[in-house]
């Protein structure tokens, strides 16, 4: 069976997959620019985000927004407190392995909750009328498409914008390039990490939002496979810096797209296969990361 | 006006590991100052200086800021209490603009936002003003030494340490931050000047400290800068 020509409807859910992606390449790239910390564990941010629609579904949407936004935002400062800044210094690999443990005791936890009534997953129907397809040139785009799609140029132009013309976007960046002596300037590291931690907790919340109205059926598993292939792209594009990351988390969810489209449906399980051995072979040809440039001499992270 | 001194170490020890890198340390520095802290590699200059912004922790001892003990507080907040240091080896940030930079520099500041701190920045570093907008790191590296005094003079610092402003430098180019130095203390900066140049060093402070293997040897005036034989029996002592 021929291979189907990749068409416009293709394409744009591919930018919008990674478009979405993208935002949690940030999430993640945030955190690890001031604290050299590969939170594995953002994933857990997202499900719990996702729980909290499903658990307010009966109320006013709105209302569910804010408190999808308020237990991810609570969520993540709890961790930096309990768990990130007694580790601070730590080495990588002790602060990764407690990402890890930290993702899987959330999950258990959630599964705890969730098995209350007597099944595992819950739905999300807060904002399920973006399911609902418009036509654009002949195109039919759902709604939540051209939400991810705007929602990713809107928050990565502010985010460049606070990033580069704010005080705390320029003590972010200084931390992250160069911590000790940001520091001894006077950067303040617990309002930066804060900061960045906060950031990554609001991308977290938007993420939910617009993963539950893609995938309404919200399990504790909820949010790990998309947080395993947005750290492969965010290492592929480059993990030193905040804009490559972001092109990493991009491209891999574009990639996936075009792939899941291309692929008939009765072959789309071999598309892990098709992304992952995608993944080897860019970063055996770019190890340094797919959008870093080639003479980079200095590394500005954030 | 109260005659304490504005910065002072009573009987400071370091050590890295079970290494000492500052034995019994005592030296002060009066206010309008520009004292030097003077002695070969590895005798415990910059460590002291780290110690003193709470970079590097003191085993026992006090250090003293304008009579406030800072042993313990964090780097940042010995730099909004104003001490500001000048790192070696600039540590500029070079994909940073100028300005931004400098604008770093702030942060040390309670009102973070004080463009007039610039503006002064910019009348004694000309150079700078005319590359405001160029990533630091196209600067040459006497105009990199340039941008780091003026960052650490843009906190509007009490005290303003300086860890070895000349090394690496050309030699016309040492002359012209000695230069600096000379206009700074004008200014009525408090300076601790960290040097491995001795002579240009005891001739341009009010005091010099010679430190040796992590202890004070002997403190020089600026009449001592002529006499290589007494810096020479400094340093061997």
């Amino acid at each position: 069976m021929p291979l189907a020509v990749v068409d416009a409807q293709t394409l744009v859910d591919a930018v919008a997959l990674g478009a979405v992606y993208a935002l949690m390449a940030v999430g993640i790239g945030l955190v690890f620019g001031v604290l050299r910390l590969v939170n594995f564990a953002y994933g857990q941010l997202v499900m719990a985000g996702a729980y909290t629609l499903a658990f307010t579904s009966h109320l006013h949407p709105a209302v569910s927004i804010v408190a999808c936004f308020a237990v991810v935002i609570a969520l993540s400062t709890a961790i930096d407190l309990a768990v990130f800044r007694p580790l601070r210094g730590q080495s990588p690999a002790v602060m990764l392995v407690t990402t890890f443990a930290l993702a899987f005791l959330l999950q258990a936890v959630a599964r705890i909750v969730d098995v209350r009534d007597g099944t595992i997953g819950e739905p999300v129907r807060v904002v399920g009328q973006l399911n609902r397809a418009v036509g654009i040139g002949g195109v039919n785009v759902r709604q939540v498409t051209i939400l991810a799609i705007v929602l990713g140029i809107v928050v990565l132009g502010l985010l460049a914008l606070l990033l580069g013309r704010t005080t705390i976007g320029l003590h972010m960046r200084a931390a992250a390039g160069d911590f000790r002596t940001a520091r001894l300037l006077g950067v303040r590291s617990n309002r930066v990490i804060g900061f960045a931690v906060f950031l990554s907790a609001l991308l977290a919340a938007l993420v939910a939002i617009v993963l539950t109205v893609r995938k309404p059926l919200v399990t504790p598993a909820y949010g790990l496979q998309e947080t395993i292939v947005v750290l492969v792209g965010v290492v592929v594009g480059g993990l030193d810096r905040l804009w490559t990351a972001t092109l990493g988390g991009f491209a891999i969810g574009f990639a996936t797209g075009v792939i899941n489209g291309v692929l008939p449906t009765d072959k789309t399980i071999f598309l892990p296969t098709a992304v992952f051995a995608l993944v080897i072979l860019v970063l055996l040809l770019r190890p340094g990361g797919l959008f870093v440039p080639r003479d980079a001499a200095t590394v500005e992270r954030v | 006006m109260n005659d304490r001194p504005l910065l002072e170490l009573r009987s400071v020890e370091i050590a890295y590991g079970r290494v000492a890198a500052v034995r019994g340390l005592s030296l002060e520095v009066q206010r309008g100052e520009l004292v030097g802290l003077i002695g070969p590699n590895g005798a415990g200059k910059s460590t002291t200086l780290h110690a003193i912004m709470g970079a590097v922790p003191i085993s026992a001892g006090e250090i003293i800021v304008d009579g406030v003990g800072v042993a313990g507080r964090a780097p940042e907040a010995i730099a909004r209490s104003g001490v500001a240091l000048v790192p070696e080896g600039r540590r500029v940030f070079a994909s940073f603009s100028v300005e931004e930079n400098l604008r770093l520099g702030l942060a040390a500041r309670r009102n973070g936002k004080d463009e007039h701190a610039l503006e002064e920045a910019y009348e004694l570093f000309p150079v700078l003003r005319e590359s405001r907008r160029r990533p630091a790191g196209v600067l040459s590296g006497g105009q990199q030494q340039q941008l780091a005094i003026a960052r650490g003079l843009v906190a509007g610092p009490r005290l303003l340490l300086l860890d070895e402003p000349s090394l690496g430098l050309a030699p016309a180019v040492v002359d012209s931050v000695f230069e600096t130095l000379a206009r700074i203390r004008e200014h009525g900066v408090t300076v601790l000047l960290v040097e491995q140049r001795a002579q240009r060093t005891v001739a341009l402070a009010d005091r010099s400290y010679v430190l040796v293997n992590g202890e004070l040897r002997a403190t020089l005036a600026p009449a001592d800068a002529g006499d290589t034989d007494r810096l020479v029996a400094a340093y061997l002592a």
